[in-house]
């Protein structure tokens, strides 16, 4: 039976590995049904990597997650898909399919999972399309749309089935301020007229902060803070302070592993 | 020594893997096939134009010219024997049963094996098969069924037209250009190829279609993610491709004879 709390995801005891390099260990998280939380830590902290495991593209090595009380670890082909129709996924670079025209791709979930006529299924699309300002591009191909209209598109069609959950993976990455401002004012709106449980993943804090109402700080597998933006800033560890002021040296150093320099440099070495 | 037992062990137990993950994936695709050949015939459709008219081109005119030569070699050495009016059964027999089917599947690899290869490397490697796999729908009968079957369908009836667009090439060669004898030369063909060495053609190049098919949607399904690996996937497409139509070819041949 559905656990309908106000604890949309919970994320227990979580461990993944990739190689021998623990992406997670003992990973603990709780998404609250109805915000938009955000995850955020530096390159490399497993990012994308949570949202694949939320979605169950990996499994992990240990620990659970369950969605509305159901551990989805546990769940067949056949119901897996049927939980992932309650998801929306708005990919980094879009993943429009381009063979088809920016029409096609925003009704290729109604085409693929409902039998709606084709009247209906124009109307749908073309209302999302408009939610989003590109009523005028259904024509195009993806080929010939900017990032921003492509990641625009994308965020179409992974509202067109009216999800419960939608998921952003760096929805802010190379986006020119216009279009970045266009991205930041759809999450919220989304969010907020359609009821929906926003889950985003940047390093962009700053739009970040003006969005979430929750964010988690990763670090080294784990969850090395949370809490509103604001909370976040005030923190007093010293690794959120430079994570959320953007400090090029601190707990993450900004030399990578290497010999002394001087030594190197000298070549004493290869003496 | 223990170190090459040991290497060598490690080769045999990869390759043990990745046969068995090709041979598990070839069940998949058998799979989907029956239920997208009925409920999704349109795409099956869409990627048999797509795949046949690929390669059509560069099998019409490597079709004539292939034939051309046939028609050249066939008379010159025919000729030794007073019999250059048995070009037409001598092409007829190469181009039906080996040359047709053979030339076809390694310009398909090289054509559309290539593209299919690469288009599902890059659907891969931006993210379109994850999207599909999020928006619910299974990227295995939607993506790479259409195009395994749509390569499967289209090769006999490519090999068809490498034999008589090559049949027609021995034809100019022999009997306009050397002045081999009309009646005799279709008629010795009619006379003595038979059903069975059609069916021979036929069966193989639809052998030659799923090995070809099959082989270039695994490597676009299994590139690495990347441009490198999408490049490596479709020059092994090639290579991988050419060798087991060549190993396929003697294998049925020698069934037959």
């Amino acid at each position: 039976m559905a656990d309908l709390s106000e604890n949309l995801i919970e994320i227990r005891g979580l461990k993944y590995s990739r190689g021998p390099r623990a992406i997670f260990d003992d990973l603990d998280l709780t998404i609250k049904r109805g915000e938009i939380t955000a995850i955020m830590g530096p390159s490399g902290t497993g990012k994308t990597t949570l949202l694949r495991l939320i979605t169950r593209q990996l499994i992990p090595e240990l620990g659970t997650i369950r969605i509305d009380g159901v551990d989805i670890s546990r769940l067949n082909m056949a119901e897996l898909y049927q939980m992932r129709q309650r998801f929306g996924m708005l990919f980094q670079n879009g993943a429009l399919l381009t063979d088809l025209s920016v029409f096609e791709n925003v009704a290729f979930p109604l085409r693929e999972h409902t039998k709606l006529t084709n009247r209906l299924i124009r109307h749908v699309v073309l209302t999302k399309l408009h939610a989003v300002g590109l009523r005028g591009a259904a024509d195009m191909s993806p080929a010939e749309l900017s990032g921003g209209m492509a990641r625009r598109v994308a965020l179409a069609r992974a509202m067109v089935m009216d999800p419960d959950i939608l998921i952003y993976d760096e929805p802010f990455v190379g986006l020119d301020p216009i279009s970045m401002g266009v991205i930041v004012r759809l999450v919220r709106r989304m969010n907020d007229a359609l009821g929906i449980t926003s889950i985003i993943v940047s390093h962009d804090v700053e739009e970040i902060s003006t969005v979430a109402d929750r964010s988690f700080l990763l670090s080294h597998g784990k969850v090395a803070a949370s809490g509103s933006p604001d909370e976040l800033r005030d923190a007093p560890s010293e690794l959120v302070r430079q994570f959320m002021h953007g400090m090029a040296d601190g707990p993450v150093a900004f030399h990578f592993d290497a010999p002394g320099y001087e030594e190197q440099l000298l070549g004493r070495d290869s003496e | 020594m223990s170190k090459i037992l040991r290497e060598f062990y490690d080769t045999g137990v990869e390759f043990a893997r990745t046969f068995g993950a090709f041979q598990l994936f070839f069940m998949r695709l058998l799979r989907h096939s029956p239920r997208i050949l009925v409920s999704r015939l349109d795409l099956v459709i869409k990627q048999v134009f797509n795949s046949g008219s690929l390669s059509l081109v560069i099998i019409m005119v490597s079709g004539l010219f292939v034939g051309g030569v046939l028609g050249l070699q066939g008379y010159s050495n025919l000729a030794r024997f007073n019999a250059e009016d048995a070009v037409g059964v001598f092409a007829a027999f190469g181009l039906v049963k080996e040359l047709g089917p053979v030339i076809t599947a390694l310009l398909f690899a090289g054509r559309a094996g290539t593209s299919l290869a690469s288009e599902i490397g890059l659907m891969k490697a931006t993210d379109q098969l994850s999207a599909m796999e999020m928006m619910a729908v299974n990227p295995v009968p939607r993506v790479l069924v259409p195009r395994f079957l749509g390569g499967v369908i289209a090769m006999p009836f490519l090999a068809a037209i490498f034999s008589m667009i090559g049949l027609l090439g021995t034809h100019l060669v022999a009997v306009e250009l050397l002045s081999v004898d009309v009646g005799a030369f279709w008629q010795q063909m009619q006379i003595t190829v038979d059903i069975d060495d059609i069916n021979e053609g036929i069966f193989k190049s639809f052998v030659f279609g799923v090995a070809a098919s099959l082989i270039a949607v695994w490597e676009g399904y299994n590139a690495i993610p990347t441009a490198e690996g999408v490049g490596r996937a479709t020059t092994r497409t090639v290579v991988i491709t050419a060798i087991a139509v060549l190993v396929f070819d003697f294998m049925i041949t020698a069934l037959m004879i």
